[in-house]
């Protein structure tokens, strides 16, 4: 690292933030491009999972909520890439990217959704889960980024609200409708413990040391498991792990996840990645027209 | 409200409730990002009418809004043949859009002059929603209209405006069952 | 086309920049900027610009030190202190 890099790392690891136009090392833009494009590819291609289901929902109260937030993954997913673009990389070509899977998106939006009870836990757990690595996003040293944070936590908050809402119907329903929720949680948990990432050291962790994220993700999953297991059990579920347990030092043990799992899901093996990236596809090659009408430019 | 009146906003509530869906498919894979936000807009703000719609024949019935938009056999559906289509190419979608905005604010103008207070009431309060779809519908027929496609499109859809209220197309009774497979898996009056 | 926005919170309030969009002109920017920033009535008002219309200060020169521009540049404690001594009106001692 040469002395003008050195003296940026040292600004940003001292709360220093930066706009698009200011100058940075190559290193930390290539991080910082990575990291945001995957989150903006995350969010769209979470609409996925979900969107299936706003036709099924059994309540117009249950259609509206659901397609909002949807709505809303879109939105961020359109903030995302804004960031991105001023970063020097035009959404076309994160979106070329996605689809033929040299970018990645988080393993849990690799997975089906099975039954009403997966909307909930989805909602509940899933959100909440993104939002403790969003809300270490907040301080984030790019502060463009930071601040469409701001306003994908808030609006995170409505989704995390309506999760809870489901299910605590679901639960105080009948029988049927609580094994819909165990049942969906049984299949949800691994990738759960999985969507934090491998419990890397922060300070080998560039996206800390540069100060992209606020926390390593180890601590990220520690907050998660400290929030949510109480409130999972308090509803009579039981996690699907026998070994979820707090030690005497207050730190979670748990069954080590599948880290081949997750390698692999995110590389483009899960159950329903190629279903996903060809929808999108086909859906790119469909309204390309469109694009080149209202744009003036080659899709 | 007399039944004719029930009749009618039932056929209004029944159009935004399967538009409203129709809608929101796009949602994820419009061609915009942007577009595919304020398209979910539109979609929202029609569900939500057709609540307000069914809501009212529901006080009249006494029974509930969700009770009519799910708990009814299809073929006791009134909405128009034009929106039980999956129309997934954006010149038809568009096409169905701008007509329906068209009809739909001739629809409401009557319904504004209504004799009952709370229809009247809730007209006015879609319409000025409506105004909304209808800038939207506007700003892209602008953007579309010497588009071959597109053209075909409204030539295809015009008439069917009106067409196919009593009978359906097997898309809705496939509509229909996706629509009421999880509340069907549960006894009448579960919550959810 | 870029365009910036602004939003304004409430009645009053500054307008703060909030994000940007693409669209084709600004009728398309008036109809996405409204979803983006106001479908959840967040905002009372927004303002939208080509962002090709904005012109970014960002560079100021101050190579003299213009202490006499800023709060800082004076120090009233400890005349205020004299005087008051001088009055005879000196000021309780936590004021020291």
């Amino acid at each position: 690292m040469n002395a003008r890099e050195q003296a940026f790392l040292e600004y940003v690891q001292s709360g220093g933030q930066v706009e698009a136009t200011d100058w940075m090392p190559d290193d930390y833009r290539a991080k910082l491009v990575k990291f945001i494009e995957m989150h903006g590819n995350s969010e769209l291609m979470g609409v996925l999972p979900e969107r299936e289901w706003i036709l099924r929902a059994p309540t117009l109260q249950r259609k509206l909520a659901l397609t909002a937030k949807v709505q809303d993954e879109v939105g961020h997913s359109q903030l995302i890439y804004r960031v991105v673009e001023d970063l020097g990389k035009p959404r076309e070509q994160c979106l070329d990217d996605l689809i033929s899977g040299k970018a990645k998106f988080h393993n849990v939006f690799h997975y089906p959704t099975k039954t009403w009870g997966d909307v909930g836990v989805i909602a509940w757990l899933v959100d909440a889960a993104a939002i403790i690595s969003q809300k270490a996003l907040l301080k984030c040293s790019y502060a463009p980024y930071a601040r469409i944070m701001k306003k994908i936590c808030w609006e995170e908050s409505f989704h995390i609200l309506h999760g809870r809402d489901v299910i605590l119907t679901l639960m105080n329903g009948t029988d049927a409708q609580r094994e819909l929720v165990q049942e969906a949680l049984n299949r949800w948990w691994a990738p759960l413990m999985q969507f934090h990432g491998n419990p890397i050291s922060k300070d080998e962790d560039p996206m800390y040391v540069w100060r992209i994220k606020s926390q390593g993700n180890e601590e990220a999953r520690q907050q998660f498991l400290d929030g949510y297991v109480p409130q999972i059990r308090e509803l009579g579920l039981t996690v699907p792990d026998p070994n979820l347990r707090k030690d005497d030092e207050g730190v979670w043990q748990y069954t080590e996840p599948d880290w081949d799992e997750l390698r692999s899901v995110v590389t483009g093996h899960g159950p329903k990645s190629q279903d996903r990236l060809d929808l999108r596809r086909r859906a790119r090659e469909n309204s390309a027209w469109v694009r080149s009408v209202v744009l003036e430019r080659a899709a | 409200m007399n039944e004719q009146e029930q009749q009618l906003l039932l056929q209004i509530a029944d159009d935004e409730l399967i538009l409203g869906w129709r809608d929101s498919e796009w949602t994820g894979i419009a061609p915009l990002l942007e577009e595919d936000v304020a398209f979910s807009s539109i979609a929202q703000n029609e569900i939500g009418h057709a609540r307000a719609l069914y809501e009212l024949v529901a006080r009249a019935r006494g029974t509930t809004a969700d009770g009519l938009a799910f708990d009814r056999a299809p073929n006791e559906y009134r909405n128009s043949r034009l929106v039980e289509l999956r129309l997934l190419d954006w010149e038809k979608t568009i096409a169905r859009h701008w007509l329906y905005e068209q009809a739909d604010a001739v629809r409401l103008e009557r319904l504004k002059r209504s004799d009952d207070p709370d229809v009247a009431g809730l007209a006015a309060k879609i319409d000025r929603e409506e105004a909304y779809h209808r800038m939207h519908a506007e700003m892209w027929f602008e953007r579309l209209k010497d588009e071959p496609r597109f053209t075909a499109a409204l030539d295809e859809l015009r008439p069917l405006l009106d067409e196919g209220r009593e009978e359906h197309t097997a898309e809705l009774d496939e509509l229909w069952d996706e629509m009421t497979v999880v509340r069907r898996s549960q006894p009448a009056g579960t919550k959810w | 086309m870029i365009y910036e926005v602004f939003r304004q919170e409430r009645k009053g309030q500054p307008y703060q920049h909030a994000g940007s969009i693409e669209a084709a002109n600004d009728t398309f920017a008036d109809v996405y900027a409204r979803e983006q920033y106001g479908r959840r009535g967040e905002s009372a008002s927004l303002w939208i610009v080509a962002r090709d219309s904005v012109i970014e200060i960002d560079e100021f020169v101050d190579e003299l030190n213009r202490n006499y521009h800023r709060v800082d540049g004076y120090s009233l404690k400890e005349k205020l202190r004299e005087a008051r001594e001088r009055a005879g009106t000196a000021a309780p001692a936590a004021d020291r």
